[in-house]
């Protein structure tokens, strides 16, 4: 992004240990008394550094499977292995525990608290790992840094555009320096332009080594995206790398 | 590293409250106003309650004082020249009896009671005069500012003697020296040998301020039993021998039952088989209404308790109400929290800290409301009160208490958010 961040060569997709192992997972939701298969056997796994974008028609289960892949839910059936956790029946604590240490999270509509500032909303997971507050505050000036708003740290995100506030999720999203970043339709809310920073962004961030898992039902940019997966009424209907 | 740290958390939480100030405080008010009003009724009734339990007090929770009563519906009147004497009251006899008999008496001090006016050189005023004997000065307590009290001497030798309260000296001397002053009472002349100090006592306490004692032997001499009084067109005359009895026992476990030994003897006595004869003594125990008069007070606290008690309950139902709204209004804020990996026991200490803070806010508001407000009531009122400090210890524990139990549930309900479903909500 800058000329100062030093630029990391990309890692080949191919190489790399399996960081996300998914066996045979199914997601059975009770709708009154109907049985809805919202993912029906996917098996699939994504390795260290890779870049994934998730399609599919609404109803495919894409939703499912990143809420799975982000341990919100969990599957009713099969294995989910996270960098060699086993991930598949976690109570809830240690959901979230994994959470916390793991996973980086970027959403549709940025998911911001608006009563904290940009310095606070990086800081939130810090906060949950116990960081001391200079500690806390110096890694979120750097991360502020790293998506170009360090001067726009004591805003409120109502202040902020909508690329603003989605690069300060990128920020917060990588404070616990997670394993894989989860991302769901990140561009949705934003204009072509905007979009297209955020994408930029993502993709330096894959290529300095970042796992990325991302739904998306926009080509372009899935074309981002170094692999595709197409999901269909909860199983995958193909693979694109 | 699974800590839910406090500070932080209460720094938090302070932070969310001020950004709806209006609503914080009006969720507040309830428990402003039960906690103020509490603490502030306590002091006024401990400020009463104080001011009676210290004039019970100097009465002495070892005296019994035995007052004569005019018997109701009787009167000594004369008309056309006849006259009719009403005697009644308490006996010497009485006095000798109680002294004699009763085990636990240490000893009696008989009364007797007339107005007179008192003059001193120029000036004149309206005096009670009092015969008693040495043992009054014991029994009243009051210390003696000049001179001396009366002796067992000055009784046995019918002398002239005569003690003025301070009140009553300073209005016939103005300043001038007392002791060894002639003073004229009631055409009979004495010779002030003292001065005690006054207190201005409740409906109690047997002295009064415009006092002057003097030996009962003298008084008896002088002026008899018989009070005539002259009314319009008639003339009336009573006969009573003396008009108080105070008697000092030896253990404060001997009070009440010599009490009632007094009061049987003297029904026996002075009403015998005749139960239609009207009462003409009245037996009052100082002791007796000391605990009466706690037990007044208890009773106060605990309807006051009560009070508080309701409330707190529509207070903190206030402050739980004003939670769940906040709980559904930060939804989203919850499910943000959870995908970010708080735990649930986090998000739970997250509101409740905010709770908490929000009623001990409150309780702090209504201590300071219910410390002012007695001091307005004694400025303007002139009643005193007193705010006792457990009043102000409680409260604060209290209104933390209600925070910390009414915020459970909506805390617990926060927690307890599906955080993709919160994460879709508005």
């Amino acid at each position: 992004m800058t000329a100062e961040t030093p630029s990391i060569p990309a890692r080949p997709q191919t190489q790399g240990r399996t960081l996300i192992a998914l066996e045979d997972v199914t997601k059975i939701y009770h709708v009154g008394t109907q049985m809805v298969h919202a993912l029906a056997g996917v098996t699939v796994s994504f390795v260290e550094g890779s870049f994934w974008a998730i399609m599919g028609p609404s109803g495919s289960g894409k939703s499912t499977m990143l809420n799975i892949l982000g341990c919100l839910d969990h599957p009713t059936a099969g294995r989910y292995v996270l960098d060699g956790y086993n991930a598949s029946d976690l109570d809830d604590d240690e959901r979230s525990e994994l959470r916390l240490r793991r996973l980086g999270f970027i959403f549709q509509s940025f998911n911001l608290i608006p009563q904290l500032t940009v310095r606070e909303n990086i800081e939130l997971p810090l906060y949950y790992l116990g960081f001391d507050s200079h500690a806390s505050a110096d890694r979120a000036e750097e991360l502020a840094e790293m998506v170009g708003l360090a001067d726009r740290l004591e805003h409120r995100p109502m202040e902020l555009s909508g690329g603003q506030q989605q690069r300060v999720a990128v920020a917060r999203s990588l404070a616990n320096d997670p394993a894989v970043l989860l991302a769901d339709e990140p561009t949705g809310n934003l204009d072509s332009s905007t979009g297209v920073q955020i994408m930029e962004l993502l993709t330096d961030l894959n290529a300095r080594g970042k796992t990325i898992v991302m739904v998306t039902h926009e080509t372009h940019i899935a074309a981002y995206a170094g692999s595709r997966l197409h999901m269909l009424d909860g199983k995958i209907d193909r693979i694109e790398q | 590293m699974h800590q839910i740290r406090v500070f932080k958390n209460i720094r938090l939480g302070v932070k969310n409250l001020l950004l709806h100030k209006l609503r914080s405080f009006l969720t507040v008010l309830g428990l402003v106003f039960g906690v103020g009003s509490v603490i502030a009724m306590l002091a006024v009734g401990e400020g009463a309650s104080q001011e009676a339990l210290d004039q019970i007090r100097k009465l002495g929770s070892n005296n019994i004082i035995i007052n004569s009563i005019k018997p109701t519906g009787q009167e000594g009147s004369s008309s056309q020249g006849r006259s009719f004497v009403l005697a009644f009251g308490l006996l010497y006899d009485d006095e000798a009896r109680i002294r004699q008999t009763l085990p636990g008496v240490k000893r009696t001090v008989p009364v007797k009671l007339i107005r007179k006016q008192g003059i001193l050189g120029e000036r004149q005023m309206d005096l009670r005069l009092v015969g008693t004997s040495e043992g009054w000065f014991d029994l009243v307590r009051r210390p003696v500012l000049a001179g001396r009290t009366l002796t067992r001497r000055d009784v046995d030798d019918f002398a002239n003697a005569c003690v003025l309260t301070e009140f009553g000296a300073r209005k016939l001397l103005a300043g001038g020296s007392t002791i060894g002053q002639p003073i004229n009472i009631g055409e009979e002349v004495y010779e002030v040998v003292g001065i005690v100090r006054s207190e201005h006592g409740g409906e109690h306490v047997p002295d009064l301020q415009a006092d002057a004692y003097i030996p009962i032997s003298t008084f008896r001499q002088r002026y008899g039993d018989l009070e005539m009084r002259r009314e319009a067109g008639s003339r009336s005359a009573t006969r009573v021998e003396l008009h108080k009895i105070l008697v000092e026992v030896r253990d404060q476990d001997q009070v009440k039952g010599t009490a009632a030994a007094i009061e049987s003897m003297l029904d026996l006595f002075h009403r015998g088989r005749d139960q239609r004869k009207a009462k003409d003594y009245q037996v009052h125990v100082p002791l007796a209404l000391l605990e009466q008069a706690e037990a007044t007070k208890r009773t106060f606290n605990i309807v006051l308790g009560s009070i508080a008690g309701i409330s707190l309950l529509v207070g903190g139902i206030g402050i739980m109400n004003i939670m769940l709204a906040s709980v559904t209004e930060r939804t989203r804020e919850i499910g943000i929290r959870r995908a970010i990996g708080a735990r649930r026991s986090q998000i739970v200490g997250q509101f409740l800290i905010e709770t908490t803070v929000l009623s001990t806010v409150g309780g702090l508001m209504g201590i300071a409301l219910g410390v002012l407000f007695p001091r307005l009531v004694t400025y303007f009122a002139k009643m005193p009160t007193i705010v006792p400090l457990y009043s102000i210890v409680l409260s604060l524990g209290i209104s933390m208490g209600v925070g910390i139990v009414f915020g459970i549930y909506p805390a617990v309900r926060a927690s307890l958010l599906d955080p993709i479903e919160a994460l879709r909500h508005e």
